[in-house]
């Protein structure tokens, strides 16, 4: 088991050295560091319960007093910092009778049911009534106690027995300084006091189930419910998670190989300890009944399934591809990688399509999120990444979020955020809709600019106007660090008038003195840090959004140091690593064009095939391609396009259109409904490899029961190799890892060994920079010199008109992530069991919608229906839904109107109409009989013999 | 593929580097995004689009981009 040591407090960091006494023992520390600290550093243990170090000291407990030389009473060694050669006593016979004392109380209020608990041997209040040396409880429960107090069992994932608690408030501290929701409190005085989260039970308040409660419970009192059923884990694996591209690390604290519970790592560089709902719970769909572990094949996609072993399903699908590719010539074939699968998966992958089928037509999810990063920052910056790490944050005195939900999307970064924002740092959010950051507890944005979707560009450029004209263009650092030319170019454009903030206040929607305020609050303000997301990047205008970001970051001189730069929050668990890798058909790992003569040479060297040099098709090439006859096979490896790419009846005709389409995933996705092969996936817990988070965090994820498909995911693509006639020679992960180090000059010095002493590695990690490279840009950037671009604001041709006058916008919400096919098959959908339409009040009684009506949703692409939910976190003429439930045809609705630089859809405008409807759309009750008749074809498949 | 939807594509891509002061550099801009970003066979359509139908629905300054850089995009 991991265990890690817990200094009771946080630690300090201070250029003073404190040295001090402790026991005899002469220990130095930072000044501020508390004596409780100070005496773990130096090897004492000091009694405690009310702290621990993810937590400010609080001082309740008494257990961890001492006593100082030439001071009077006993201190609590958590609360009182350590001063210059003074001499601390932490056991004493007056010392150890006080905390007898203490012990004895807390027991005598709390059950002896240690032996039949299920947190026995992992509790420490039991450890400290061993610690005192406590024999016997002289009070007895004759007295008024808790013990009958009542089990809150509502939460799936947790439960909450007041009769166990101690009142340490640790719990409520998490909640505010962890996590920062604030969801509890401590009701009541004396003995009436007790955790109370405000409403009749957890599952109704205002918690997020990030876990940081139970975490830092320190009896049975907030407790994993998978625990109270499994018992106490027995090893332990540090891996990744597969989520959002925070990429925290967790312990999967394991029983053989049942997952007990996932334990979110102290020493992880992303969360530090911390976790989400996600992360921390929803790992139950890995072993969930609708996995697929045995291969299945079909002639037809309205053919039942037959399974088959794994050498038939891979020789089926190598001919079908070979048989393709001699009949419709070699671009007639293609794959998509996927964010969800590791690094060393997504290599793999791009090598069997690049060097096995001799094409470049390979892409991933990325192209239709963060495609627009890649391009944009690759082109004013140097590199398609982000500037920071997460931790830079909290060196910040200015947050600008752009259409990024971190609340939702990024949480356990989010509540990391929002501890610099009640330290102190400013807020400004660009967002069409009120999300949480824009008021919550002890959060307040600074300027909340409420700008209509598809003006992104429109507002940098108002706000670059304001730069350029009021003096606050960082000069020394435009001519030290950028291309002058370029510079002059950007200045002349930003100045002209038509791009003033009152110009552009009618488009946006955005009163112009907020404009003004909130750009120089951002050019002025200290170090300024910008984060986006998605509602930057799905845009007609992403990529030119994104070089207007660097634009303003480059021209006040934000970039470069800690606290400042330029951060896109990632999607998915691997977006970053997935692009890194050489899954988009223009370039090789590493982001280095096909064209390119030395790259080209060097991996036909490598690789030992000729490689083709010019750049394939993007996956709404392939789909335009297929629907013209001319692309007649798919590998879709853990990616499910039905539901998540735009205008899904062009998706599926698309695939209709292909002759075998081989997906590899866990579950039976939309995809796989349309497919010919079906190889079965493993999830993250069944493999080895790594992820690359949103700060280029490569972080190991390590294999911690076996696939319950047999076989990794990169060995299956390697079979598929093999058939193809190119056997790939790896026996491990670790081994493509090394190949990619060997190929890739940004990962020259990444290696499991590498990641197993340092924990993780942010690329750049190479000779010059052995631990990896927090900050980018630090001298000059990855270009040389930075250029600005000329980012004229061109309006979307998705126009509201009299039939479709409202504008849709579509995001996530915290309990799901993306298709759902993972959060969907766990506890979860507690929160969210169906997607909603949201909508103004105004704009709903124009309509007469009533909150919970069935609403039927048409845009120039399609139609569904949703029911209605009225909230004024939309603005008059938008209305927002989630995309997580299949039926739910969000992505009917969106069309194929895509981002001119990299076609990344432009999901977050879409002109709808809105209008009450009584049943489901025909495209819903179209899929319903579909799907269900797709299911009846897993359910009850061929027997091989048959086929 | 769907012409209509390439010549979409090669509009936007003009569109956005019609804003540069030197209209030969937004030719050759648009020229090079197309070259590095495109498959063969869409270029291809392209340079035939704009041969065979004069170039039927394409911004005068990607007509003229894939006119005058065809020896690059073909």
């Amino acid at each position: 088991m991991n265990k890690y040591t817990d200094f009771g407090t946080p630690v300090k960091t201070s250029a003073n050295q404190i040295t001090l006494e402790i026991d005899g023992t002469q220990i130095t520390v930072a000044e501020g560091t508390s004596i409780m600290h100070a005496a773990m550093v130096g090897g004492v243990t000091v009694p405690k319960l009310c702290a621990t170090d993810s937590l400010d000291p609080y001082g309740s407990c008494r257990l961890c007093l001492v006593e100082i030389e030439g001071r009077r009473g006993y201190p609590a060694s958590c609360t009182t910092p350590v001063a210059e050669g003074i001499k601390v006593k932490t056991q004493t016979p007056k010392l150890a009778d006080i905390r007898k004392g203490v012990m004895e109380l807390y027991i005598s209020d709390h059950p002896l049911d240690c032996l039949t608990c299920a947190t026995n041997g992992d509790c420490e209040l039991q450890d400290m009534a061993g610690a005192v040396g406590l024999r016997e409880v002289r009070y007895g429960y004759d007295g008024e106690n808790h013990l009958k107090s009542e089990k809150d069992t509502s939460n799936p994932y947790f439960q909450f027995d007041p009769s166990k608690c101690i009142v340490c408030s640790r719990c409520v501290r998490a909640c505010e300084e962890v996590q920062g929701t604030f969801a509890l409190t401590i009701q009541g005085r004396g003995f009436e006091s007790k955790v109370a989260s405000g409403t009749e039970n957890f599952l109704e308040s205002e918690c997020v189930s990030c876990g940081a409660c139970v975490q830092a419970c320190p009896t049975a009192t907030l407790i994993e419910k998978s625990v109270v059923q499994h018992g106490v884990p027995e090893h332990s694996v540090t891996t990744t998670c597969a989520y959002c591209g925070v990429g925290c690390s967790f312990d999967a604290e394991m029983k053989g190989e049942q997952v007990v519970r996932m334990v979110p790592s102290k020493n992880g560089g992303a969360n530090h300890g911390h976790s989400c709902v996600k992360g921390r719970f929803a790992w139950g769909y890995a072993t969930h009944q609708d996995r697929i572990t045995t291969p299945m094949i079909r002639k037809s996609i309205h053919d039942a399934w037959t399974e088959v072993s794994w050498d038939e399903a891979i020789n089926y699908a190598a001919s079908e591809i070979s048989r393709i590719q001699t009949k419709y010539g070699k671009e007639s074939v293609g794959g998509i990688t996927s964010s969800r699968c590791t690094n060393e998966e997504v290599y793999v992958t791009q090598k069997l399509i690049r060097a096995v089928l001799g094409t470049n037509n390979v892409d991933t999810c990325a192209r239709v999120c963060h495609s627009p990063t890649g391009y944009g920052l690759k082109q004013t910056l140097g590199e398609s990444a982000g500037t920071q790490t997460f931790d830079s944050v909290m060196h910040s005195d200015v947050i600008f979020v752009m259409g990024a939900n971190p609340t939702d999307g990024h949480p356990v970064f989010a509540s990391q955020m929002k501890r610099r924002l009640r330290e102190g740092a400013k807020l400004i959010v660009a967002d069409p809709r009120q999300i949480d950051l824009v008021s919550s507890t002890h959060v307040k944005a600074d300027y909340h600019l409420k700008l209509r979707p598809g003006t992104n560009v429109a507002l940098i450029s108002a706000i670059s106007h304001v730069i350029v004209t009021e003096g606050l263009v960082n000069e020394t650092f435009v001519k030290e660090r950028c291309e002058l030319d370029s510079f002059e170019n950007w200045r002349v454009f930003a100045a002209k008038p038509e791009n003033s903030p009152e110009a552009l206040s009618e488009t946006l929607g955005v009163p112009a003195e907020d404009i003004r305020a909130a750009a120089r609050l951002y050019a002025t303000g200290g170090n300024a840090a910008i984060y986006y997301g998605l509602g930057v990047t799905e845009h007609s205008q992403g990529s030119t959004t994104v070089m207007g970001i660097a634009n303003i970051a480059m021209a006040t001189a934000n970039v470069g140091r800690e606290g400042v730069g330029v951060n896109p929050l990632r999607g998915q668990n691997n977006v970053q690593g997935s692009c890194d890798m050489g899954s988009m058909p223009h370039e090789y790992p590493g982001y280095r064009h096909v064209s390119d003569d030395a790259t080209h040479a060097l991996f036909e060297t490598a690789w030992g095939r000729p490689l083709s040099k010019e750049p394939g098709l993007r996956i709404p090439n392939m789909l335009d391609e297929a629907i013209s006859g001319k692309f007649k096979a798919l590998y879709c490896v853990g990616e499910d396009i039905v539901q998540s790419d735009p205008n899904t009846q062009h998706v599926t005709h698309g695939l209709e259109s292909m002759e075998c389409v081989i997906v590899q995933d866990l579950f039976l996705n939309e995809t796989a409904m349309y497919a010919h092969v079906f190889f079965p996936g493993a999830s993250f817990l069944e493999k080895s490899g790594t992820f690359t988070n949103a700060e280029r965090r490569i972080s190991p994820v390590r294999r911690v029961m076996t696939p319950k498909n047999g076989f990794e995911d990169w060995e299956v693509t390697a079979k598929l190799s093999s058939a193809l006639g190119y056997p790939m020679h790896y026996t491990h992960a670790s081994d493509i890892l090394d190949e990619i180090a060997a190929l890739t000059p940004t990962f020259k010095g990444v290696s499991f060994k590498k990641l197993d002493e340092l924990g993780s590695v942010q690329w750049p990690c190479d000779d010059e920079h052995p631990a990896g490279t927090p900050t980018m840009h630090i001298d000059e950037f990855v270009r040389g010199k930075g250029k600005f671009f000329i980012t004229e604001y061109v309006p979307t041709t998705e126009k509201v008109n009299a039939k479709y006058p409202l504008i849709l916008t579509t995001g996530r919400i915290l309990s799901q992530y993306n298709v759902g096919a993972q959060t969907r098959r766990t506890d979860n959908v507690t929160w969210h069991t169906e997607d909603l339409i949201e909508i103004h009040p105004h704009d709903a009684e124009d309509r007469g919608i009533k909150d919970g009506d069935w609403v039927g949703i048409s845009s120039r692409a399609g139609e569904t229906v949703l029911h209605a939910k009225i909230t004024e976190r939309v603005q008059p003429g938008v209305v927002y839904t989630t995309f997580h439930h299949p039926e739910s045809g969000a992505n009917v609705i969106t069309t194929d109107n895509s981002d001119w630089a990299t076609n990344c859809p432009e999901y977050k405008v879409t002109a709808v109409q809105l209008t009450k409807v009584s049943q489901l759309s025909e495209w819903q009750r179209d899929y319903k009989a579909f799907s269900q008749e797709q299911i009846g074809f897993v359910e009850n498949p061929k027997s091989a013999a048959n086929v | 593929m769907n012409i209509e939807q390439l010549v979409t594509m090669a509009n936007q891509i003009g569109t956005f580097f019609k804003s540069a002061p030197d209209k030969a550099q937004a030719k050759k801009d648009i020229a090079m995004h197309i070259k590095r970003f495109w498959a063969l066979t869409m270029r291809l359509q392209l340079i035939e689009h704009t041969q065979s139908n004069a170039g039927a629905g394409l911004e005068p300054l990607v007509k003229e981009a894939i006119l005058e850089h065809q020896a690059l995009l073909a």
